[in-house]
């Protein structure tokens, strides 16, 4: 072999090593991306097109303007602000209660030992597998004669969702907590019952702080898995004024709603996500690990 | 010595007593606001059931034996009132023929039928009329009375008073509380409805609609209690009354409008066996479900898995801002991005179209529209199917990789035969809640196509699935069948609960673990 040929072979090796090793792997990774974030460009694209319309609307946009953010708020047909606002309403105080209830009971499943705990435990495993959609029209019936005692908790009121969110609050995070409570040492339980502690004193003053973790993570699942739904919200609030996000913004790419309505529809789409993507972004590490740990985004 | 022990260990301190003291008044209010109503509306049941309550909870925050229940009973009493009992109940309907036309009982249908046959008798009350739905779906007729301008809610049921109703210039209602008022476009739609409807106001005096106004009259119907019907004696139809099924049918086999609501024992169920008409559509929706929901976690699996091997690379340059890039579709709210992805595949201006150059009527055709719902379906549901083959990777033992490499074992073989098994262990149970997940995935047919296409005179779309299929029975615009909406949902819990026990065996292991 001359030597010219040869460092031609070295510097050739290298990158058809690279190729090997890490190229195929970037192709890969950036192949997805493409198919992953373009959506998502499609929607800012949507959201920035000062014209509103489909028709033109390109995937890169061509004008930029903000008229679409700008009617979201101004357009009388468009309460976008009380949408938010009612979602913000139902879903935040629905994840706070649902969260504390299911905590309660995820202490007492890791702290006591009773008589029916690992039937009820097998049991919340299995209501997590039917969401309460599919008794939906039970429960409007349910909440039409509930109505006619109570208005404030009937159909078309926000207590009303919110009461329904909070039935399925014990099945969704009861065992990933559990789960958490299992590994903080008894041995700080015991110690602090010595020192004269109450079992509420434990729960609320060394638990629930310890916890914090696992308990932010399972609230922010519980509030996007709220701000998603759509069957229940679309049954109990059908007043215009009263929808929550999901809804509403369902109204806007209806067939009989305005063509200019679709970028309005995708300014609302981005600021709905500007508040779930930062709280993924800034969580990414824990969510990656409550995932495996076996909890599932609704 | 030992009693003040226990006694302390109670509630320990001054302010935990004042808590709790505090929680329990609250209750006890609860409950006597709770109680006015069911008093005032004599419903001795309801009330005996909210004091039980009641009870349940002073019993469980007074005693000290069983301190787990002050921690269970918040969440049980939810999860029994809005989870467990809307479940019973479901099974329970599913066994009637609950729905519009059957919404009454007997005497109540019977009142509707004679009201139903009322003519206008000189100087009877005329009514000014809105059209509209109470909060349970009941369709019902928004008088005002054109004398004195009072005003009413009338159903099948009968007349009651209505309090704040907003009238316009004509008197008419425009909104009431506890109705939604429908336009004309409404009216238009559910005409066939409005014709047989009749409000009775006594044994044979009812009123009527007439154009966009009503009258009460006397009624040329009568019911005979010797031969259990209806008789008209103006036209001479008779009416026999249909125990079983809740109707009155006259000799050769029609049925009055109004009917009432009847236990017709396993009718919701066979008829899926039996009627051909219900069958066909049926298995077609069930096959489609199945495909949906295995599909959906057989790409978005294989998608996520290819991504998180490529990334699987410690010494790779910028793994990390990938996998950030890549957990923005998850991050999105997925109701928004659904409607986004309904919109990318619009014929005329969608993106998809536009980009690939294409002109296909995504939402005409049966295939292409499940080849929609399932590419955004796949796209939602990537992101969470790589964070968790990435986790489980990184969580695989080096030593069986290693040991694979010293043998012999190189790439595809060593993926196939040591690295897939491994992972499909650790990832089993999460793929079946996937399928489960995606088996009742209501929002992303809903959303996306929204059932379509819908075939001429078909109640079923090409991309229904079963709990759209039975959210259609139910409050779809044709008329409500609760009864067979429910038999549809008790079915859906049985597959599903098949596949939670076909979960549990994978899963009884880990739980040992945990518990």
């Amino acid at each position: 072999m001359t030597r010219t040929a040869l460092v031609k072979a070295k510097r050739k090796a290298p990158f058809l090593k690279w190729a090997a090793e890490f190229g195929w792997r970037h192709v890969v990774a950036i192949a997805v991306l493409v198919f992953g974030l373009v959506p998502i460009l499609y929607v800012v694209s949507a959201a920035l097109n000062p014209n509103g319309t489909m028709s033109s609307t390109s995937l890169l946009p061509t004008k930029v303007g903000l008229d679409n953010f700008e009617k979201l708020f101004s357009d009388d047909n468009v309460p976008f602000a009380a949408w938010f606002g009612n979602s913000l309403m139902i879903a935040v105080p629905a994840a706070f209660i649902s969260i504390f209830i299911s905590s309660l009971a995820a202490y007492a499943f890791s702290r006591f030992r009773f008589k029916g705990r690992r039937p009820m435990l097998l049991f919340l495993l299995l209501i997590q597998m039917f969401p309460a959609f599919l008794a939906v029209v039970a429960l409007y019936l349910i909440f039409g004669n509930l109505g006619e005692f109570y208005p404030v908790v009937g159909l078309n009121t926000k207590l009303g969702l919110m009461l329904v969110y909070m039935g399925g609050a014990l099945g969704v995070s009861t065992w990933l907590m559990k789960g958490f409570f299992d590994t903080i040492p008894k041995e700080l339980d015991e110690a602090a019952t010595i020192d004269g502690a109450s079992h509420a004193q434990i729960f609320f003053g060394m638990i629930l702080p310890l916890a914090a973790p696992i308990i932010a993570i399972s609230g922010i699942l519980a509030f996007v898995g709220t701000m998603n739904d759509f069957v229940l919200a679309s049954l109990f609030l059908t007043d215009r004024p009263e929808m929550t996000l999901a809804v509403g913004l369902k109204t806007l790419t209806a067939d009989n709603s305005p063509a200019s309505y679709f970028g309005i529809f995708a300014a609302g789409t981005l600021l709905t996500s500007v508040l779930t993507v930062a709280v993924f972004m800034s969580l990414q590490r824990y969510i990656v690990s409550g995932l495996t740990g076996g909890a599932v985004k609704g | 010595m030992l009693d003040q022990r226990s006694r302390t260990a109670g509630s320990a301190t001054a302010a935990g007593l004042i808590i709790k003291i505090a929680v329990l008044a609250v209750v006890a209010a609860l409950a006597v606001w709770a109680a006015l109503p069911l008093i005032a509306a004599q419903a001795w049941w309801g009330l005996a059931l909210e004091a039980l309550v009641a009870a349940v909870l002073f019993y469980v925050y007074l005693q000290r034996r069983a301190i787990q229940l002050k921690y269970l009973i918040p969440g049980t009493l939810l999860l029994i009132a809005f989870q467990i009992l809307p479940v019973f109940l479901t099974v329970g309907t599913s066994f009637t023929n609950y729905g519009d036309g059957h919404r009454v009982d007997k005497e109540q249908a019977t009142e509707a039928i004679i009201a139903a046959g009322v003519q206008q008798t000189p100087g009877g009350a005329v009514y000014l009329v809105a059209v509209g739905e109470s909060s349970t779906g009941e369709l019902t007729l928004l008088l005002t009375d054109a004398a004195d301008g009072s005003t009413w809610a009338g159903t099948e049921e009968g007349l009651t008073e209505l309090d704040d109703a907003t009238l316009d210039a004509a008197g008419r209602i425009t909104a009431a509380p506890g109705y939604t008022v429908w336009d004309l476009a409404e009216l238009g739609e559910r005409q066939a409805e409005l014709t047989d409807l009749a409000v009775p106001t006594g044994p044979e005096t009812g009123i009527k609609l007439q154009g966009l106004s009503a009258f009460e009259g006397q009624s040329t119907r009568s019911y005979d209690e010797a031969c259990d019907c209806i008789t008209d004696s103006a036209t001479g139809t008779v009416w026999y009354a249909d125990n079983e099924n809740g109707a009155f049918v006259t000799e050769d086999g029609q049925a009055a409008l109004v009917g009432w609501r009847v236990n017709i024992g396993a009718d919701n169920y066979l008829a899926v066996l039996t009627d051909p008409d219900i069958r066909g559509p049926f298995l077609g929706v069930f096959a489609w479900n199945v495909m949906f929901a295995a599909g959906s976690v057989l790409f978005t699996f294989a998608i996520g898995l290819g991504t998180a091997m490529a990334l699987n690379k410690p010494s790779m340059r910028g793994t990390k801002l990938y996998r950030t890039l890549m957990i923005l579709p998850y991050a999105m709210p997925s109701f928004a991005m659904l409607l986004v992805w309904a919109q990318m595949f619009n014929r005329d201006f969608g993106l998809i179209n536009d980009l690939f150059n294409l002109n296909v009527n995504w939402y005409g055709g049966t295939w292409s529209a499940r080849a929609m719902v399932l590419i955004a379906n796949t796209w939602l549901g990537w992101p969470y199917m790589f964070l968790i083959s990435l986790g489980a990777l990184q969580a695989l033992p080096s030593d069986s990789l290693e040991a694979a490499k010293i043998d012999g074992a190189t790439g595809v073989t060593a993926f196939r035969k040591i690295t897939l098994p491994l992972l499909l262990i650790a990832l089993t149970p999460l793929l079946i809640s996937s399928f489960a997940f995606n088996f009742n995935n209501f929002n992303a047919i809903e959303l996306l196509s929204g059932g379509n296409p819908f075939m001429a005179g078909d109640a079923v779309g090409g991309t229904d699935i079963l709990i759209t299929y039975a959210f259609r029975q139910a409050f779809g615009s044709s008329s409500a069948d609760y009864g067979f909406a429910s038999a549809i949902s008790v079915f859906i819990f049985l597959i599903v609960a098949t596949i939670s026990a076909f979960m549990f065996r994978f899963t009884r292991n880990q739980e040992d673990v945990y518990s």
